[in-house]
């Protein structure tokens, strides 16, 4: 039941922020189908757009995965911009050392377990504050996505740059999670092995949570520590461990979004995937498949906005502008419960009438 | 005979359930009317109609004769009719002027102005001996005091007719003297009270006549003077209750738990148990009383691991397990029904099998390298709720959150007495339930007795520790002030010991 209602709000938001589109559009004298079809089509158009849209979605996925698994365990990780940061950081730094003269086959699952590592310690560093001395965690991580920050910005200039100050090398395909299969597959587009990575991770945290002991025990302490506490779990390790599942998920985001997809490293960017993923989460209602269908909605949106903008005079903000408006009507989801159980009253009367 | 307030043939019902199904009730002027009746019996959902909260599906309302609409709590309130919730509906960091005058705040321009509204706040509670001090600030009082604060309110915006629902439930047994003193107080104003309840001794103490409700109907109305409480509770149950419980001779057993001089501190660092000793045999319930906030909770906190010791031992079959871990103390043989069963006892949003696992989920069989067994959890719950009679709308799919209190609770002693464990601590096991789920767990903790194990019963209500106790200790300012078999004193005598008037403790 709850599942039907959580699917009811989603579908309500992304339907009443697509209203709000034709909304704006209509506003600045557009046509407002003429900016869909063009919206979906730039998404969906080719295998090289689906492409497109799918490599945005493999980012939002991870991100979107690592914000709802920390919601799940009462945990609010606003700070997955910074474990992406640092995963990616570590990724790259591997990629652009020792990545050119080894085997693709060992190198990536190497990339893939170290960046993990560096987004769980990253997020670790906040669950332990908050397991040990009840530091926020909004509070811990937005610190430590400044941190992450300076210390891309220190790094990448000081031991990898190319050439200009501002960027790293580029990653040469041979190091990077870019597959010539799928490329070919996928005409061209940007397209890469992280897409395995973040499917696989959605499944392996749906397991989790539904399935397994720990997950039991993540979500209880999540649901209400004192109960928790009470049964004999220990909350603090608890607390920690999913900060760090969190943040390792960040990590993997980092490590396929910049070997896989912008092939080098930027300073002074915080990724926004890392604030995005906070939208998923609310529009997948914290499920992980709910998540999945999230990221890849929204990963539409964003390869389509480009074409939107190329053959219609809206600008590219309106699709920002829908994301933004369904955000707002995913959060105040309550509204759309209390006319689930409205509809469903009405519905039930009608039928016994 | 003037009725103040007639609710006559009311009907409401809910998907799946008729709450209350042709209710009808009459409350005279300047009397107390106790509506009594078990958890799910109706009670608050026709009170909540009183207030204005529901509408009723059919049935009229008279307030002084005359047919009212009640289409919400301001229409109540204007009506004079006014309610003290069981949960206090009170800003904590106000004081009790502040809180008092919320919704009908006096002022000059934009400044608040409450020096008037304290002086007739000072004045009712004098009038109706309530004690009460407008410049306090609610979060420094005590909970009775709250209580009185809420009556205030009611009072400040003229209510004739005040509601309490289950007023007791929260308070010590020193503050039901007082709450009961300040009702006769109100009934001698003229004013008229309907008081929602289940405990038969509270309706026999101060009740003028009682109307009794049962699956949503009236059962029918006494005048309780004439009625004995086992006829009130038979009308409630509709069978005959039990008070006594049957209990055969005691066969003490060896030592299971040996308290050495311990003392816990409290969350605000001051000393809360100091130097506390006691021994639990098998086969025995010691019953701890004293008065609220004495250091029983944190005792038991001690206990159970979910505080800190900061001297002296607990010995548990001979092992000092002051500094070992909640699981270790679970896995040792050690079950708590906690005091808070919301808070401590359950997770409210999982579903009723998983929280019939919520010690034991990672164990075989209920979990395989790492992953749980769905299947045997919920055939392990579905016997578990059957043994003990947890009734829930979806069976174990149900979630916690959805059970009434009594279901809750009954779920929660299941859940430990299934643990077979060498020691039970049970707190405060039966506040706030019904007659029907008291007696049940009353005989659960028995068994539990009568097969060897050793029960540690703490509450605060001195019947249920009369009533069940092989052995009273009495703490108080978190020392022993007393250890007493039930037959060689009297309540007298153990609400001296509460008081910290110690005896010389023997066993």
């Amino acid at each position: 039941m709850n599942r039907a209602r959580d699917l009811f709000t989603a579908l309500m938001a992304v339907f009443l922020g697509l209203v709000a589109g034709a909304i704006f559009m209509t506003a600045i004298g557009a046509n407002p189908f003429a900016g869909f079809f063009y919206l979906f089509r730039g998404g969906l158009m080719s295998i090289s757009r689906i492409g497109d849209t799918l490599s945005t979605a493999t980012t939002l996925i991870l991100t979107g995965l690592a914000v709802a698994f920390a919601f799940r365990t009462g945990l609010f990780n606003i700070g997955v911009a910074g474990q992406m940061l640092v995963g990616g950081l570590v990724a790259t730094m591997l990629a652009l050392t020792i990545g050119e003269s080894m085997p693709k086959y060992l190198f990536i699952p190497l990339v893939l377990v170290c960046s993990m590592l560096a987004g769980a310690l990253w997020a670790g560093i906040a669950g332990l504050l908050k397991a040990a001395f009840n530091v926020h965690e909004v509070v811990a991580t937005i610190m430590l996505n400044w941190t992450a920050f300076w210390v891309v910005d220190y790094i990448i200039p000081t031991f990898f740059k190319a050439g200009l100050e501002t960027e790293s090398r580029t990653i040469l395909s041979d190091a990077s999670m870019r597959m010539d299969w799928m490329n070919r597959l996928f005409d061209g587009s940007h397209v890469n092995f992280g897409l395995f990575v973040s499917i696989s991770a959605v499944i392996i945290i749906a397991i989790i949570l539904d399935k397994t002991v720990l997950g039991y025990e993540l979500k209880a302490v999540g649901f209400n520590h004192h109960a928790a506490e009470y049964a004999g779990i220990d909350v603090a390790r608890n607390v920690t461990l999913a900060m760090a599942i969190s943040g390792a998920l960040a990590g993997l985001a980092g490590a396929t979004y910049y070997t896989g997809y912008t092939l080098n490293m930027q300073i002074g960017v915080m990724p926004t995937a890392g604030f995005d993923g906070i939208a998923v989460a609310l529009l997948g209602a914290n499920s992980p498949w709910g998540v999945l269908a999230a990221a890849l909605f929204f990963g539409i949106l964003h390869a389509g906005k480009g074409l939107m903008g190329a053959n219609t005079s809206i600008p590219p903000e309106i699709g920002d502008t829908i994301i933004a408006t369904i955000i707002y009507f995913a959060a105040t989801s309550i509204l759309f419960f209390k006319l689930f159980d409205y509809l469903k009253k009405k519905f039930k009367k009608g039928g016994q009438a | 005979m003037e009725h103040v307030v007639e609710m006559l043939n009311i009907t409401k019902a809910f998907p799946g359930i008729v709450a209350n199904d042709d209710i009808s009730i009459q409350l005279r002027k300047g009397e107390i009317l106790a509506l009594l009746g078990e958890n799910g019996a109706g009670k608050s959902t026709l009170m909540s109609i009183l207030f204005g909260l529901y509408t009723p599906d059919a049935g009229t309302i008279k307030v002084f004769g005359k047919t009212v609409n009640i289409a919400n709590p301001n229409v109540a309130n204007a009506l004079g009719i006014g309610m003290v919730h069981q949960h206090f509906k009170l800003v904590h960091n106000f004081t009790v002027t502040e809180n008092i005058v919320l919704g009908m705040e006096p002022h000059v321009g934009p400044f608040l102005k409450t020096r008037d509204a304290a002086a007739k706040i000072r004045a009712l509670s004098k009038h109706y001996g309530l004690n009460v001090d407008p410049d306090a600030k609610i979060e420094d009082v005590s909970v009775g005091m709250q209580q009185r604060v809420e009556i205030l309110k009611m009072l400040y915006r003229d209510a004739e007719v005040l509601i309490f629902d289950e007023p007791t439930a929260v308070l010590t047994p020193q503050e039901i003297i007082e709450l009961m003193k300040i009702m006769r107080n109100l009934i001698a104003e003229g004013k008229s009270i309907i008081l929602i309840t289940h405990k038969l001794k509270e309706i026999k103490e101060i009740a003028d006549r009682c109307t009794v409700i049962r699956r949503g109907k009236v059962i029918g109305t006494v005048d309780v003077a004439g009625t004995t409480s086992a006829q009130m509770a038979e009308m409630m149950v509709g069978r005959q209750v039990n008070f006594n419980v049957d209990k055969p001779a005691k066969q003490c057993g060896d030592v299971v738990l040996e308290i050495k001089d311990l003392r816990v501190q409290s969350s605000r660092k001051t000393e809360a148990v100091k130097g506390f000793s006691l021994t639990v045999h098998g086969g025995e319930i010691v019953g701890l009383a004293g008065v609220d906030g004495n250091g029983q909770t944190e005792l038991v906190e001690a206990l159970t691991g979910l505080r800190h010791v900061e001297s002296g031992s607990i010995l548990f079959q001979g092992q000092d397990i002051a500094h070992h871990s909640i699981r270790d103390r679970i896995r040792a043989g050690m079950a708590h029904i906690p005091e808070d069963r919301q808070k401590r006892g359950l997770v409210l949003d999982y579903t009723m099998e998983e929280n019939m696992v919520l010690e034991i989920y990672g164990l075989p069989p209920f979990a395989k390298r790492g992953f749980l067994q769905k299947p045997l959890i919920r055939a392990y719950a579905e016997k578990l709720m059957q043994d003990f009679d947890v009734r829930a709308g979806e069976g174990s799919l149900s979630l916690a959150r959805g059970l009434s209190g009594g279901n809750q609770q009954k779920a929660i002693v299941g859940r430990e007495v299934a643990h077979d464990p060498m020691l039970l601590i049970a707190v405060q096991p039966t506040r706030g339930l019904d007659v029907g789920s008291i007696e049940y767990i009353h005989r659960r903790l028995v068994e539990q007795r009568n097969s060897g194990k050793a029960v540690l019963l703490v509450s605060l209500e001195l019947d249920e520790i009369m009533d069940l106790s092989d052995r009273i200790a009495v703490i108080s300012h978190g020392e022993l002030t007393g250890l007493k078999y039930p037959k060689e004193t009297n309540e007298g005598e153990i609400g001296l010991m509460m008081a910290g008037v110690a005896e010389g403790a023997h066993q």
